[in-house]
């Protein structure tokens, strides 16, 4: 309640659409180097996660996530129209969830089909 | 502390912009072929020129490892008629096609994607994209073949189309074009066609750029260019605070190929030709929802209360099981498949899919809203297929849907995924998610037009090819971009060889320059990017909408030319991020005028080209059933008319293979 209070813009929308994990990221800013619409810059602070600048020039392909050096540092978040909007029902018990829920299901994961992608630490950085 | 605000609020100072800022330097670069537009038709066209003996250099708005529409992967691959298991030949499915679209379509684009796919495929296969079933996960499934180990799509008899996993499809490539020395200069957007003695409708001898991360300008000098480019994905739709996440083209689709090539001079076809904006944004995230089109083909989709909606063949005939979903019907030859770039089919190509008369027994109360899809009620290969394998290969599927969901505690064997609710007649076509009856009406979207070019993929000017869906007039799917490019690029190279250097004109170039960088020195009172691109799309929707006249297309055109020189010559960017977003409204407006050009030259209404004039409602006149390609000369616009059969006939041949062999140069 005593922090400082400044004049700034609005939020912008969408809001959130990168949740990183401050514990694990690195600040290796490949993410940044790939978003092909410039979503991202790097952080002034060298090794923290990068600054999300333009969320509404976001498309939603999840290349930064494929790209991050370190798995589930980094979850994409639809916005929450979307999230609002995807709903499913669970045959046998007739229960109702949908995406970003208070109390959600248990995860259920799966393998994706065919030969697994390469390593993170094979990658290297593209930018020039 | 991840946003700028979190930043802001944080730190009570602004961060400074994070890369050097060179307005001033010119970065000059030069080589034999120029590829502008890095996605998979541009990274195929720099690869293929570079293996015919060219320097290559290639100028992306992003970084080509991963963007353009099919940066994030590809799950089938369309038109494969030459891999061992096909029972369609090429002339059977471009014949198909071109029959569908009633000609206006590019027959020779057609026949090429369609001779070279599967060549191009394999190429793919040893960069190491996995296009066979190597782990026997489908072993025994009726969409295998056991010999090959390939995977078909749609139609498991004629077996043209293969399911792939394409996921890693792009970095693949671009890793491939590193390996071959391809000079790539990412973040960089194109700004106009350099021509020999910088005059219009001559020689392109190259290009000028910008880069939107430190704002150096770029004279790119080559013997021969290469567009290919996305389409105007922005002109008649922009809301990305709304819209972007269920959008299929990104921020960057602003059709600046289709921009400088106009402007210099080029011919195109077709580009009157639209369709509503189903896919531009206001529907729901790609494959979020349940749906039974493309990825999803074959799912089962039922009501509130567990009722199946029935499926029907493409003539309507509802089918009994769910194995002859993925086969042709009794009178067909065989199916074409979704997502080809056709907005009609004709009876004998068509797929099947969900009863065609679904939403008027909605209305009538037999199905019960919300829809859901169930795909407890497929055989377990089908299930599998469509969740673990075109899921997580498809654009836009693996992170965002098929990670995010089984993260969220979705499963496909115990859970049913809900439809969109929406308007009855949204669910007339299985693709639930786009929801095309929540756009606008006046939303309309390119559909078909580009570049007329000729068997070498050359444009009407000199030096100056074409590939890829969106450039392209007759341009389609995914494996088509790929396998124009590979062909371009070697077009390209062949040309560059047989031709010298030529140096740019100088006026021309500081011209641009001046025109590029004015926006960084003007007055602070100017308007931003943003507010030109709602204003474009304004103009667009309400003069260039479902129906037009001569009277509402010559009021947008001159609407447009006073954008530019009004509101958009104050404009102001604050840094080359907002530059380069500022420089391509400048490639909208252009587009627009294409579009509008094109609409005034064709005077009849038409119903395959989903073209509506008041002031000339009769649709398709006999005498109207020809192209019309539409150039820029001196400043004025000029307009010929081109048989639709244009492909075929003089200076061509009347056979396609002759044509082929005779240009391909392989």
């Amino acid at each position: 309640m005593n922090e400082p209070v400044y004049i700034v813009p609005n939020p912008p929308t969408p809001n959130r659409i990168l949740q990183f994990d401050l514990d694990t990221c690195s600040g290796c800013n490949m993410c940044v180097d790939v978003c092909p619409t410039d979503v991202l810059m790097p952080n002034p602070e060298i090794g923290q996660p990068p600054i999300v600048v333009y969320a509404e020039e976001c498309w939603y392909c999840g290349g930064c996530v494929e790209e991050c050096s370190r798995s589930n540092s980094l979850t994409l978040l639809h916005p929450t129209s979307q999230r609002i909007s995807v709903n499913w029902k669970r045959r046998e018990t007739g229960e109702l969830f949908r995406l970003g829920m208070k109390n959600p299901p248990p995860p259920r994961p799966r393998t994706a089909s065919g030969k697994p992608p390469v390593s993170p630490e094979r990658k290297k950085s593209t930018a020039r | 502390m991840t946003t700028w605000h979190d930043y802001v609020q944080t730190n009570s100072h602004l961060p400074e912009w994070p890369y050097p800022i060179h307005y001033s330097k010119v970065r000059e670069v030069v080589s034999d072929v120029l590829v502008i537009g890095g996605g998979l038709a541009g990274c195929r066209a720099a690869i293929s020129a570079a293996q015919n003996g060219a320097t290559v250099a290639l100028a992306e708005r992003g970084n080509a490892k991963r963007s353009g529409a099919g940066g994030s992967g590809v799950d089938h691959w369309h038109g494969a008629c030459t891999n061992p298991c096909s029972q369609v030949t090429p002339e059977d499915y471009t014949r198909a096609v071109f029959e569908s679209a009633h000609g206006y379509t590019s027959g020779l684009v057609r026949y090429i994607s369609t001779r070279e796919g599967w060549d191009t495929l394999l190429e793919a296969e040893r960069l190491g994209v996995q296009i066979r079933d190597e782990g026997d996960e489908f072993k025994g499934a009726d969409f295998r073949d056991e010999a090959t180990k390939l995977m078909f799509a749609y139609d498991y008899k004629n077996r043209h189309i293969l399911r792939v996993w394409g996921f890693n499809i792009k970095p693949a490539i671009y890793q491939e074009m590193q390996r071959l020395k391809v000079d790539i200069h990412n973040r960089v957007v194109i700004t106009s066609l350099l021509t020999e003695d910088g005059i219009q409708g001559n020689r392109v001898i190259g290009a000028t750029g910008v880069n939107t991360r430190t704002g150096e300008f770029y004279i790119f000098r080559a013997k021969a260019t290469v567009i290919s480019t996305g389409s105007a994905g922005r002109l008649w739709s922009f809301l990305p605070e709304l819209t972007a996440s269920s959008s299929m083209g990104d921020m960057n689709n602003c059709g600046v190929g289709l921009a400088i090539g106009w402007e210099a001079g080029a011919e195109f076809a077709c580009m009157e030709q639209t369709m509503p904006g189903r896919l531009s944004g206001f529907g729901y995230a790609p494959y979020s929802m349940a749906n039974a089109h493309n990825t999803y083909h074959g799912t089962p989709i039922v009501d509130a209360n567990g009722k199946e909606v029935p499926w029907t063949d493409g003539s309507g005939n509802e089918l009994n099981s769910v194995a002859e979903r993925f086969l042709p019907g009794r009178k067909q030859k065989f199916i074409l498949g979704d997502g080809i770039g056709l907005a009609f089919y004709n009876e004998e190509y068509r797929n099947n899919s969900l009863a065609p008369d679904l939403p008027e027994r909605i209305r009538k109360g037999e199905f019960t809203l919300p829809l859901y899809a169930d795909m407890s009620l497929l055989p377990e290969a089908e299930r599998r297929v469509i969740f673990n394998m075109m899921l997580t290969n498809e654009g836009k599927t693996r992170i965002p849907i098929f990670d995010t969901f089984t993260k969220a505690g979705f499963d496909p064997e115990d859970d049913m995924l809900q439809a969109p609710v929406m308007l009855p007649q949204g669910y007339a076509h299985p693709n639930f998610w786009g929801a095309g009856v929540n756009a606008p009406a006046n939303i309309r979207a390119q559909s078909g037009g580009g570049f007329l070019v000729d068997w070498n993929l050359s444009t009407s000017l000199a030096g100056l090819y074409a590939a890829g869906g969106a450039p392209l007039f007759g341009g389609g799917c995914h494996g088509e971009s790929h396998t124009t490019g590979r062909y371009a690029g070697r077009r390209a190279a062949a040309y560059a060889r047989g031709t010298g250097e030529t140096r740019a004109d100088r006026d021309q170039v500081e011209r641009e320059q001046a025109r590029v960088l004015a926006p960084l020195s003007q007055d602070r009172g100017g308007i931003g990017w943003k507010e030109i691109n709602y204003a474009i799309a304004r103009i667009m929707q309400d003069y260039c909408g479902a129906y037009k006249n001569e009277l509402t297309l010559n009021a947008g055109l001159r609407l447009l030319k006073e954008l530019r020189e009004t509101e958009l010559q104050t404009a102001y960017a604050s840094n080359p991020h907002e530059l380069g977003r500022l420089l391509e409204c400048n490639s909208l407006i252009s587009v627009g005028e294409l579009i509008m050009h094109a609409s005034l030259s064709r005077k009849a209404s038409s119903k395959h080209l989903d073209f509506y004039r008041l002031d000339f409602p009769e649709v398709d006149p006999p005498e109207w059933e020809k192209l019309l390609p539409v150039r820029q000369l001196g400043g004025q616009v000029k307009v010929r008319e081109l048989s639709l059969n244009y492909h075929l006939e003089a200076p061509f041949n009347g056979d396609y293979e002759q044509n082929y062999l005779q240009h391909c140069g392989q």
